[in-house]
């Protein structure tokens, strides 16, 4: 069997998936959410890498780089606020960070 | 004349009790007490001065200025000064003179002396001003005007729940009254076209014969129209039906009770019947109400004083006895005996309050005649000041000459007789009766109040103390004018002078002249009332002093009568049960209902409560956990991207 587009985008799609459902059923750890976060960047990575092959257009393998930027600025701002706010709460589980709740 | 006398006698209380009001705090009270004395003595010279001059001059007007001008409705303000009107100036302002003297001293420990003492001359000039109205319209300022002074001065001691409300009812009973007042002075305006009293006196033959239809019935609109008037002299000067708030009138300071009750306010309904006797005159079915009811109300609160045991109250229901005489009075035409013995009972009425307030102030504040007892040994001087007073309350006298009291009431009484209808005679029975029970009460007071042993032996020996003269001085002209102002005044307001004195002040037909009538009632008639008098004091002295044993036996076998007579004939639980409780559970129901309920519910509290239970609900969408955005996040990218899917 050759190994199409449509596979890569159905490992992207997956890939996706996985990240969307570490952020929305992880319940204790910030970190884990980072992670998601960053698997989903990695799926919309593939999808560009993908279609840059098939459409023989350098354009979306440039764009994979400046994703690759960003999500390393995003990783590590996301770290330092993470240790700011273990610093500030003693503990980085979710279920009780909901401080932008009225009253919480 | 270049001075203007009657606007100085009008107005002079008017200043003093603007200064006393306005500038007491800053003045002190001494130079309020200065101020408002001296602007009522002065007005009480000048009001002698116009009585004087008016006799001779006959009626006159004066206009201040144009009050209020709409459309064919004019009402002027001025100061009409006519026999009738310089006799109540007179009055009123000798009379409230005193009661001013008398006060400084009586309110020398009392707080907030400037307020009561310019609340005193603000009352006098009300009625000053009520009775030199040109017009009904400055007649109704003035009868609002002491109802509202009234009000003040019942409440004066706004510290003590009783006094609260007794001036509340004082001034609700009045609304009452003023309000038919009120309805008759629009039905003047709409029949006469006017509220001038020129206009009216003119008038009032040809208006005799007007009349309206109501439900399908006719009725002669002056008589209607004279009735209501005469509703607010009932409230005014509580007549029978009307009477519930004068015994309580007595929560007051004493000066104001001997204020309200001597010269102003209450004497107002009756010099309302007498300035409108040109229309009265013309409506004969008014007028023998008017008499029927002045002779109950003056049967009824004799009986009711029988009973009483507060000396101010006893005093307070001989004062409405004593006006159903002058209103009864009026009613069979005697308008001149009516204001003679507004006069005279002036006197001695203030007197009696005046001592009571004595009596009151040596006990420290006592006023049950059962603990009080031998306090002429005590108070002598105040003894015999009321001895005159009651000796004229009860109109002793024989031979033609007596105390005050004997002339004007005699006069009335034999005025009822010979005017010669059912219901003066009616009105002449039942006044020789309360002229009976006048004695009786009188003597009961006195005997009572300074005979016999002390009762309550701490009250008379420790505090007792006979009053200073700066209090007793102010009763002495009042007692002079217990013993002789009838005497004197006889003369003017009986016999071949009346014509002449009055000079057109008062009106009165041809065919109702019952003062002429009254000179020729036989001697039996008219001896008949003093010789009850008489009766009277010698009973209540085998009453009181010779068998002290017997009220409460003669309690014990009229058991039932006395208790209905003790309580005032049930008036007040009457008009509770009849008035005051379905209006208060109205108001209670509107309020918990109306109110609170259906407004406040619907209205602002449902509103808002709403909106809360809105916000409440939106702001729980926003839970502040990370998942829970993120969800959204997702769910709103979904719905984005099949939104483009599907649309194509």
């Amino acid at each position: 069997m050759t190994v199409g587009l449509s596979h890569f985008l159905i490992v992207a799609a997956i890939l996706f998936a996985v990240g969307v459902a570490g952020i929305l059923f992880n319940r204790r750890n910030v970190i884990v959410v980072l992670m998601a976060i960053e698997i989903i960047l990695l799926a919309v990575n593939i999808n560009f890498v993908a279609f840059s092959v098939y459409q023989h257009n350098l354009i979306g393998q440039a764009f994979t780089f400046m994703v690759l930027t960003v999500a390393a600025a995003e990783a590590a701002v996301g770290l330092a606020i993470l240790v700011v706010y273990f610093r500030n709460r003693g503990d980085i589980e979710i279920e009780r960070a909901n401080l932008m709740r009225d009253g919480a | 004349m270049s001075f203007p006398l009657d606007i100085a006698a009008v107005f002079l209380p008017l200043a003093g009790a603007a200064f006393a009001g306005f500038g007491g705090r800053r003045f002190g009270d001494l130079a309020s007490n200065v101020a408002t004395c001296a602007g009522v003595l002065l007005s009480a010279v000048f009001s002698v001065l116009l009585l004087a001059s008016a006799v001779h001059a006959g009626p006159s007007e004066r206009v201040l200025f144009a009050w209020i001008q709409s459309g064919g409705f004019s009402a002027n303000w001025g100061i009409r000064i006519d026999t009738l009107s310089a006799v109540m100036l007179a009055v009123v302002t000798s009379v409230s003179s005193m009661v001013h003297l008398y006060s400084i001293a009586y309110m020398e420990r009392e707080a907030g002396k400037s307020r009561f003492m310019a609340y005193l001359s603000l009352f006098t000039f009300f009625m000053l001003a009520l009775v030199t109205a040109p017009n009904l319209l400055q007649m109704f300022f003035g009868w609002e005007g002491v109802g509202l002074m009234s009000y003040l001065l019942i409440g004066f001691w706004y510290k003590k729940d009783s006094a609260n409300d007794a001036s509340m009812k004082a001034f609700l009973v009045n609304r009452v009254g003023d309000f038919g007042f009120l309805l008759g002075i629009f039905g003047f305006f709409a029949l006469f076209g006017s509220v001038d009293f020129d206009v009216l006196f003119e008038k009032a033959q040809e208006m005799s014969a007007v009349s309206f239809s109501f439900l399908g019935q006719s009725f002669p609109a002056l008589t209607v129209l004279c009735l209501l008037l005469f509703v607010g002299a009932v409230g005014k000067s509580a007549q029978l039906g009307l009477h519930t708030w004068l015994p309580d009138a007595m929560e007051g300071p004493t000066p104001v009770s001997a204020l309200i009750h001597a010269a102003t306010m209450v004497t107002a309904g009756v010099f309302m019947l007498a300035r409108m006797s040109y229309v009265f005159e013309y409506a004969p079915g008014a007028l023998a109400v008017v008499a029927v009811v002045g002779a109950l109300t003056c049967i009824f609160a004799a009986s009711i004083g029988l009973t009483q045991f507060d000396i101010k109250r006893v005093i307070a229901y001989s004062t409405m006895s004593q006006l159903g005489y002058m209103i009864f009075a009026a009613g069979v035409s005697a308008y001149s005996a009516s204001i003679f013995h507004l006069m005279t009972h002036a006197f001695f009425k203030a007197l009696l309050f005046l001592c009571a307030g004595v009596v009151i102030h040596a006990l420290s504040g006592e006023q049950d005649m059962r603990k009080m007892g031998a306090l002429r040994h005590v108070t002598p001087k105040t003894y015999v000041l009321m001895w005159i007073g009651s000796l004229a309350l009860a109109g002793i006298g024989i031979y033609g000459v007596g105390f005050s009291g004997y002339y004007s009431k005699d006069l009335i009484l034999e005025a009822a007789l010979g005017r010669g209808t059912g219901v003066g005679v009616f009105a002449y029975s039942l006044g020789v009766a309360a002229a009976f029970m006048t004695a009786f009460y009188s003597g009961r007071l006195l005997f009572l109040t300074f005979h016999g042993e002390p009762r309550e032996q701490h009250l008379a020996a420790e505090h007792a103390h006979e009053a200073s003269w700066a209090m007793l001085g102010p009763l002495v002209p009042l007692a002079l004018g217990a013993l002789f102002a009838g005497g004197l005044a006889s003369g003017l307001f009986s016999g071949e002078g009346t014509e002449t004195f009055w000079n057109g002040a008062i009106f009165v037909l041809p065919e109702h002249n019952s003062m002429a009538a009254a000179e020729h009632v036989s001697s039996v008639y008219s001896a008949l009332p003093v010789v009850c008098a008489v009766v009277g004091f010698v009973l209540s002295w085998v009453f009181y002093v010779a068998f002290p044993e017997m009220p409460a036996i003669a309690a014990t076998a009229f058991g039932a009568i006395y208790r209905f007579v003790y309580q005032k004939f049930y008036f007040d639980e009457l008009y509770n049960a009849a008035f005051v409780r379905p209006t208060r559970l109205l108001g209670g129901w509107l309020w918990k209902k109306g109110d609170d309920e259906l407004i406040d519910g619907f209205g602002p509290d449902g509103l808002a409560r709403l909106s809360v239970r809105l916000a409440k609900r939106v702001s729980s969408l926003e839970t502040g956990y990370l998942y829970h955005y993120a969800f959204a996040m997702v769910l709103g990218l979904a719905g984005a991207v099949s939104w483009f899917w599907f649309k194509g």
